[in-house]
């Protein structure tokens, strides 16, 4: 399972940088968006004690309250608060790409034509 | 009253007062939130009063903070009622108070210069700089680090807001760079602290600070690996060399008093890194010790070199002052990366100086840069700007309402004597030429480096490499910004133009001169500024009192609950 996770981060913080590194602005947001989903699965897979498979933090009558028994809550309510500020961001990147598309005319980064058609591939 | 019964009427607010800080901006923000945009007036009002009342609120904390001779000269307030590894926990000591001070009266000047003329080129200029003090005051009071990812997150997204504000081509590519750069250092940020909480299994940085001796040798690396990932994320916010290629762009592109605000933005990351890095890596950190302040030192340096450089080649002003934020920052990095109580205590005194300077330079270089276009406006694609409510574009030239004349339009005399002599105090400090603050600080940080344990001490300590270019770069970039800024000064108030006087607006002038006469009170009281900062550098070197307040900080007991009948 470490290896199955570990791998799925590491595709998306990979195809994350490679997007982020393109000069189209939408290829930008979507590497921004990678980006973020695998952090999230970062901070998930940085509980005490690792992944924690198949246990909840609820607690339960009988069963010693230690994190042997139970899922670290901390990482989910830290994941929590992450997607929800990566979304507000990802939104307001949105309208500052529009806003650069509509006053440009063009969706590269810098707002201009590329000279190289090839770089816009 | 005298001073100490004011001192212990604010020891009787405290630990409440220091919340003040964060939730003050907070509803004054949502308060303006309600009121409808054409209510310009209204909203000017609510944020300046909120501004000055943020100000005495800062300058009683620090008042508290600074008494002498008490032991227990830090807040700590815990606004869930949990103890502290569990609960959030928020810590006021003299260096937050200082940067509290700091932030509320630059931001003061920065929105009384802002009433005149600015406010009103787009729209929710207010409650994002509202927000935007709020996000400051947090991260400057928080002692958790996921509650510094938050107040980052909002002070950076008030940012954009404000960045953007104004709207026009220049400013949404600037904007586009500048919010990219941000979201992904954010995404650093996430990865340093988890990993961080992986290996200790807490983010109190007090908590932190007790654990990070007693990483196993096994785990090691991966604690600096986190320590390091953590730190890029403040490095960029820094503008350390080579992730400031954001800031000129940015900062340059920005609303005169926006840019001056945003001076404040990269002495956060400066903040930040001095809180942390003394905290975990201090000399108690055992294996750790000083982990990483070769790194800051060099890239420091780099940085110093980089923004010195910069300003040589500077055209506009706007980016003469960017570039100086980045040669303060560099400056100050560096020196925080030797990790020597007096050199901190030097650059304590040096940082709110060179900020302000920084600051003083953005408002000036947008009267300077009004009066050389006679009045006009610079950027010409204003009507793109899609932002902008149609009811608002007439007000943002220059024809103001005839009651606004009385009250703002009033001409200052002999305005190109004051720009001139405001621009040369400016030069002063930046360059840090006698006889002003960035002297004294300069000076300040030059002698601690070269006499490590106090003067007169003879500490057997030779100064290496690093201490001999860090003197040299001072010295050296010190004479670079003196040519750029001297360049610039020349070319305009010394050539011969055929130029009208340039009219300025008294609430123009009044808070540039308020940041220079600050320099100058600076420079006066230096003494009690540098005993301020040696007590602010020994209690940060020495963490013990920091960790140990902010861990044993008791909750109130919960009232007895009646047992129902």
């Amino acid at each position: 399972m470490e290896i199955v996770l570990a791998l799925a981060i590491g595709v998306l913080t990979g195809s994350g940088v490679w997007l982020l590194l393109r000069p189209r602005t939408f290829q930008i947001i979507m590497g921004l968006s990678l980006l973020s989903y695998a952090v999230n699965l970062f901070i998930f897979s940085m509980g005490r004690l690792g992944l924690a498979l198949g246990k909840v933090p609820v607690l339960v009558d009988g069963v010693p309250q230690d994190l042997q028994h139970y899922a670290d809550p901390l990482p989910q309510a830290l994941v929590l608060t992450a997607i929800v500020i990566g979304f507000a961001m990802t939104a307001l990147f949105l309208v500052v790409l529009l806003a650069s598309r509509g006053m440009s005319g063009t969706d590269h980064v810098d707002g201009s034509h590329s000279r190289d058609r090839q770089e816009m591939l | 009253m005298s001073q100490a019964q004011w001192i212990d009427t604010i020891a009787g607010l405290m630990p409440h007062l220091m919340l003040a800080p964060i939730v003050l901006p907070l509803l004054t923000a949502a308060l303006m939130l309600l009121l409808r945009e054409e209510q310009q007036r209204l909203k000017l009002a609510l944020n300046l009063l909120s501004t000055l009342l943020g100000l005495a609120i800062a300058v009683a904390l620090l008042a508290w903070s600074a008494r002498a001779g008490s032991p227990a000269t830090l807040g700590v307030y815990l606004p869930g009622n949990w103890p502290a590894p569990f609960g959030i926990v928020l810590a006021l000591d003299r260096l937050s108070a200082l940067m509290l001070v700091l932030t509320s009266f630059v931001a003061l000047a920065s929105i009384v210069f802002a009433s005149s003329r600015w406010h009103r080129a787009g729209v929710h200029y207010h409650p994002l700089f509202q927000f935007q003090l709020m996000g400051l005051a947090g991260a400057f009071l928080t002692a958790d680090l996921f509650n510094l990812f938050v107040f980052f997150e909002i002070m950076l997204a008030a940012s954009y807001g404000l960045l953007l504000h104004g709207s026009g081509r220049a400013r949404v590519q600037a904007g586009l760079h500048y919010i990219a750069i941000n979201l992904a250092a954010s995404s650093l940020f996430l990865i340093g602290v988890s990993m961080l909480y992986g290996l200790t299994g807490t983010l109190n940085m007090a908590d932190l600070a007790r654990a990070i001796p007693q990483v196993a040798a096994g785990d090691r690396g991966l604690l600096h690996a986190a320590a390091g990932i953590l730190a890029t994320a403040f490095l960029i916010k820094a503008a350390v060399w080579p992730l400031n290629l954001w800031l000129v762009p940015a900062y340059s592109a920005a609303t005169a008093p926006v840019g001056a605000l945003f001076a404040l933005l990269t002495k956060v990351g400066v903040y930040t890194l001095l809180r942390l890095w003394t905290l975990m890596f201090g000399s108690e950190a055992g294996a750790s010790a000083l982990f990483g302040g070769a790194w800051l030192i060099g890239g420091g340096m780099l940085t110093m070199a980089f923004g010195a450089i910069g300003m040589l080649g500077s055209q506009r002003i706007t980016h003469l002052a960017s570039f100086a934020a980045v040669l303060s920052s560099g400056t100050l990095l560096a020196a925080v990366g030797f990790g020597q109580t007096e050199l901190t205590a030097a650059l304590l005194y040096y940082l709110p100086s060179s900020t302000m300077a920084v600051s003083t330079l953005f408002l000036l270089s947008d009267l300077i840069e009004r009066w050389r276009n006679d009045g006009t406006r610079t950027d010409s694609d204003d009507e793109d700007a899609p932002f902008l409510n149609p009811e608002l574009l007439p007000t943002q030239g220059m024809n103001l309402d005839d009651d606004e004349e009385v009250l703002i339009g009033r001409v200052i005399p002999a305005a190109a004597a004051f720009l001139g002599l405001s621009f040369m105090v400016c030069t002063l400090v930046i360059t840090g030429l006698p006889p002003l603050s960035g002297f004294v600080g300069k000076f300040a940080m030059l002698t601690a480096l070269l006499n490590p344990l106090g003067l007169g001490t003879s500490s057997g300590m030779r100064l290496g490499a690093p201490g001999w270019s860090l003197l040299a770069l001072m010295i050296g970039t010190g004479l670079l910004a003196l040519i750029a800024l001297t360049r610039t000064g020349m070319r305009h108030f010394w050539a011969a133009h055929d130029r009208t006087t340039p009219r300025l607006r008294v609430l123009e002038g009044l808070p540039i001169a308020a940041l220079l006469a600050a320099c100058v009170a600076l420079t006066v009281q230096a003494a009690a500024v540098m005993n301020f900062t040696q007590a602010t550098a020994n209690a940060l070197h020495a963490p013990g009192t920091y960790v140990r307040a902010v861990m044993e900080a008791a909750p109130i007991a919960a009232p007895l609950v009646k047992e129902a009948p």
